[in-house]
């Protein structure tokens, strides 16, 4: 019955995806952003360090008697010391001249006035950092420019950038997970309140149509009332129907009562067999036409009472002599016997009405469909549920059919020629259904038909 | 015929500088095995020790031990780097500058303490003070000076007594000398005038520790200051006439280091070889070894690119005038 709608896509995927997508972007965004933030500082540390040796040195440049003195301070070049020993290159130029140190580094001749000139090169194979400062000098009648370049390789600064990176990549890879965990779980939190709302929608009885009452989010409130209202304008046109056919067949029941008096008392005074037989055939159709209104009415009475079933206690065994008490006559024209077996006291909370209703009919099929001096059993037990079995020693159901009988107006093949609508068995099925048992269609192994009513 | 004679005149220049050598000694000869050329400015008697340890281990190498002093050594090591495999020297300064200057192989994974490596390409495997040596003799009935102040005291209250009889390193040759001397300025001024005392009494200035100690045993100098204590114990062993001081104002420790040359043939043998001098046990040499988990001690000389600051041109060239007007004094 239910039809697979048509998928495209999951929300659950959807959300998991964007979210755990965003949050990788933002792990990567995160990574490099410390890495490159941090290189930047690491890096700020060495120039600065380089920086203030080389004006450590220059401020050891001094003119002596027209000469040109340097006295390099220890601490120049001890403050150069890194954990990974680097290696240290530097160049002393006067005007341009390499003074002393390695001419691998070369002058800049760039700004004066001990300002720092940072740059990065390759010195006999290592890339290094090198900082230039120069200073101009002004003696007797002299003028000259001292510049100290710099260079150290950058085996510490890598070391140091290599633990930032993986530091920084921990913390990417932390937050990809922390940010990935909290997408599973709000999204499943999130799914969540649509299954809640889909196992409710589902553990719903067939027919009930009332509004869903729960609260959910906000944001499912709008499906939720058109939801409601979808099952309030079904309830409706549903209840509508039902009263409908009750009103439709209550009116058409009592005019055919009327058309089948006349048309017997018809019977009664026309000789002609041809006539006669017309109007046996016309009785006929009457009776089928009042049976299917009498249990059409009876139908619509079942389905109102099972959607607000009120239940109260009732004594089964009770209920069912009442009821057999009641059908004896009939059961004696046709020359049946009905016997009542089983235990005396059967409580059970239901509705009476139903419940006498749906005993009814299967007793009803058990005359119907059962030969003539033949004794019907109808037993009432309490065993782990209340049962009620009504056993004929008839034909039983036609095997093939057994599993189809209690749809609606479905009869079998051996009811050809019995009057009936087909609807005896839905009545049996919907009161046990409204009571949460179930109706069990059975050929016992003798001989006969045992229909039972769990509840 | 002018690139002849020049060809044939390097040759000869370089013929004559290979037979320049303090010592030269080839250990295991008859190994037909790899010949590991050892460069090294320490005396063989104290460094064969090593040698042959490592040979034990090693049967099928051999070992060409050549010595010379530190400055030469250098040079040597700078001009033809491709004729030694390892360099072993007591000048820290230099050596130090031959591995910054690219002149060292890096070696991974070597033992011993961090601060006893430099950029893992110079190790240093001893420890061994700068000491004041006296002659006994010389100080009978006087007091034996402990510092550098009590030496000038000393040496100023009898000056007939010690003219021409106190030496040094000659600092302008020698590595170490000129090592020692500008780690004892950087330390105290006391250097200094103990330098002007010295150089009034008609100093005599040695190339190297060993000379040093055979004048002083012989008796011809009465006091030797920044001699190598270990070069000193180690002839002092049965020789009750000299006296070693490790001067207690402040101590001047040199550490030998040894470094693996970089383009050298046979870089898995240096490796070995350099490695056996890290974590050779003190029995293998009469040299003061370091031992691996040994903590630094404040007097050792740090390997750090402040040794580089000595070895500048300018500055050297201002300490050496510094040097030579407190001690030679004509
Ligand atoms: N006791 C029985 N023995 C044999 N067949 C039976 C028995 N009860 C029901 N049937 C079969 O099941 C069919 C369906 O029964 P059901 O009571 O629903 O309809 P009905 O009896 O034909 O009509 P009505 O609505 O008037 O009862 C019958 O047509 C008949 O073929
Ligand atoms: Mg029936």
């Amino acid at each position: 019955m239910s039809a697979s709608p048509a998928v495209s896509g999951s929300l659950r995927n959807r959300l998991v995806l964007t979210l755990i997508g965003g949050a990788a972007i933002l792990a990567l965004l995160l990574f490099f952003t410390v890495r490159s933030y941090a290189a930047r500082v690491a890096q700020q540390g060495q120039d600065n360090i380089l920086g203030a040796s080389v004006t450590s040195i220059l401020d050891a440049v001094a003119l002596r008697d027209g000469e040109l003195e340097v006295d390099i301070p220890y601490a120049a070049f001890s403050m150069l010391s890194t954990p990974s020993d680097d290696r240290v290159f530097y160049a002393i130029f006067q005007d341009g001249e390499l003074l002393s140190g390695y001419d691998d580094l070369s002058a800049t001749n760039g700004r004066p006035n001990g300002e720092w000139v940072f740059q990065s090169g390759e010195v006999r194979g290592e890339t290094i950092r090198q900082v230039s400062a120069s200073r101009t000098l002004v003696g007797l009648g002299t003028r000259t420019e001292v510049e100290v370049a710099l260079g150290q390789t950058q085996d510490a600064l890598a070391e140091t950038l290599r633990q930032i990176s993986r530091n920084a990549a921990y913390l990417g890879i932390g937050f990809f997970t922390l940010v990935a965990g909290l997408s599973f779980w709000a999204t499943s939190a999130t799914i969540g309140q649509l299954n809640k709302l889909t196992t409710s929608v589902t553990r719903r009885g067939p027919q009930d149509l009332s509004p869903f009452r729960k609260p959910v989010p906000r944001e499912m409130a709008p499906l939720v009332s058109s939801l409601n209202s979808l099952m309030g304008r079904l309830d409706q046109s549903l209840s509508q129907s039902e009263d409908f056919i009750a009103e439709a067949a209550h009116r058409v029941r009592t005019p055919l009562a009327t058309v089948r008096s006349y048309a017997d008392a018809t019977l009664q005074r026309v000789e002609k067999e041809e006539n006669r037989e017309a109007l046996r055939s016309m009785v006929r159709a009457i009776d089928e036409s009042s049976r299917a209104a009498g249990q059409l009415l009876d139908h619509a009475m079942i389905t109102f009472r099972a959607d607000h079933l009120e239940r109260e206690e009732i004594d089964l065994v009770a209920l069912v002599r009442d009821l057999v008490q009641r059908l004896t006559p009939i059961a004696e024209m046709k020359d049946l016997s009905l016997t009542l077996v089983g235990d005396p006291v059967v409580i059970y909370s239901g509705d009476p009405i139903l419940i006498q209703n749906a005993v009814r009919n299967m007793v009803d099929n058990a005359l119907k469909y059962a030969p003539a001096e033949s004794v019907v059993e109808i037993e009432v037990s309490q065993g782990t549920q209340a049962q009620i079995s009504v056993r004929d020693q008839g034909p039983g159901f036609p095997p093939s059919e057994i599993d189809t009988l209690t749809r609606r107006f479905e009869r079998g093949k051996n009811a050809a020629g019995t009057i009936g609508s087909g609807l005896g068995l839905t009545i049996v099925q919907d009161v046990a259904k409204a009571h949460g048992g179930d109706l069990i269609l059975t050929n016992r192994k003798g001989k006969g038909a045992c229909v039972t009513l769990s509840l | 015929m002018r690139y002849l004679v020049a060809l044939i005149v390097t040759l000869l220049a370089s013929a004559c500088m290979a037979e320049e050598w303090e010592d030269q000694r080839v250990f295991n000869a008859a190994a037909d095995g790899p010949r590991l050329r050892i460069i090294s400015s320490t005396d063989t008697a104290l460094f064969a020790p090593l040698i042959e340890g490592f040979l034990t281990q090693n049967p099928d190498v051999s070992v060409e031990y050549l010595v010379t002093g530190t400055a030469d050594l250098n040079a040597r090591v700078r001009s033809a780097p491709e004729a030694f495999d390892v360099v072993i020297s007591s000048a820290m300064d230099l050596q130090l500058k031959l591995a910054n200057d690219g002149f060292a192989m890096p070696l991974e994974n070597m033992p011993g303490s961090d601060w006893a490596q430099w950029h893992d390409s110079l190790f240093a495997f001893t420890q061994e003070p700068a000491a004041i040596v006296i002659n006994r003799a010389a100080f009978a009935g006087y007091p034996v000076p402990q510092t550098r102040q009590e030496l000038i005291e000393a040496l100023r209250a009898r000056p007939e007594a010690f003219r021409g009889k106190v030496g040094t390193y000659d600092i302008r040759q020698s590595g170490l000398g000129y090592l020692f001397a500008t780690q004892d300025a950087r330390a105290s001024e006391t250097f200094w005038r103990l330098m002007e005392v010295m150089g009034g009494l008609d100093l005599r200035l040695y190339c190297c520790s060993g000379d040093m100690i055979d004048d002083l045993t012989s008796g011809s100098i009465a006091v030797a200051y920044n001699v190598l204590g270990s070069y000193a114990t180690a002839r002092v062993e049965g020789k009750e006439a000299l006296e070693v001081i490790l001067p207690s104002d402040f101590q001047t420790t040199m550490m030998r280091t040894a470094m693996v040359v970089k383009n050298t043939q046979y870089p898995a043998v240096a490796e070995a070889f350099v490695r056996h001098l890290i974590v050779a046990g003190p029995e293998l040499a009469p040299l003061p070894l370091l031992t691996s988990q040994q903590e630094q001690e404040t007097a050792v000389i740090t390997l750090e690119p402040a040794l580089l600051t000595y070895l500048d041109t300018l500055k050297r060239r201002k300490f050496l005038t510094a040097w030579e007007d407190a001690v030679i004094q004509k």
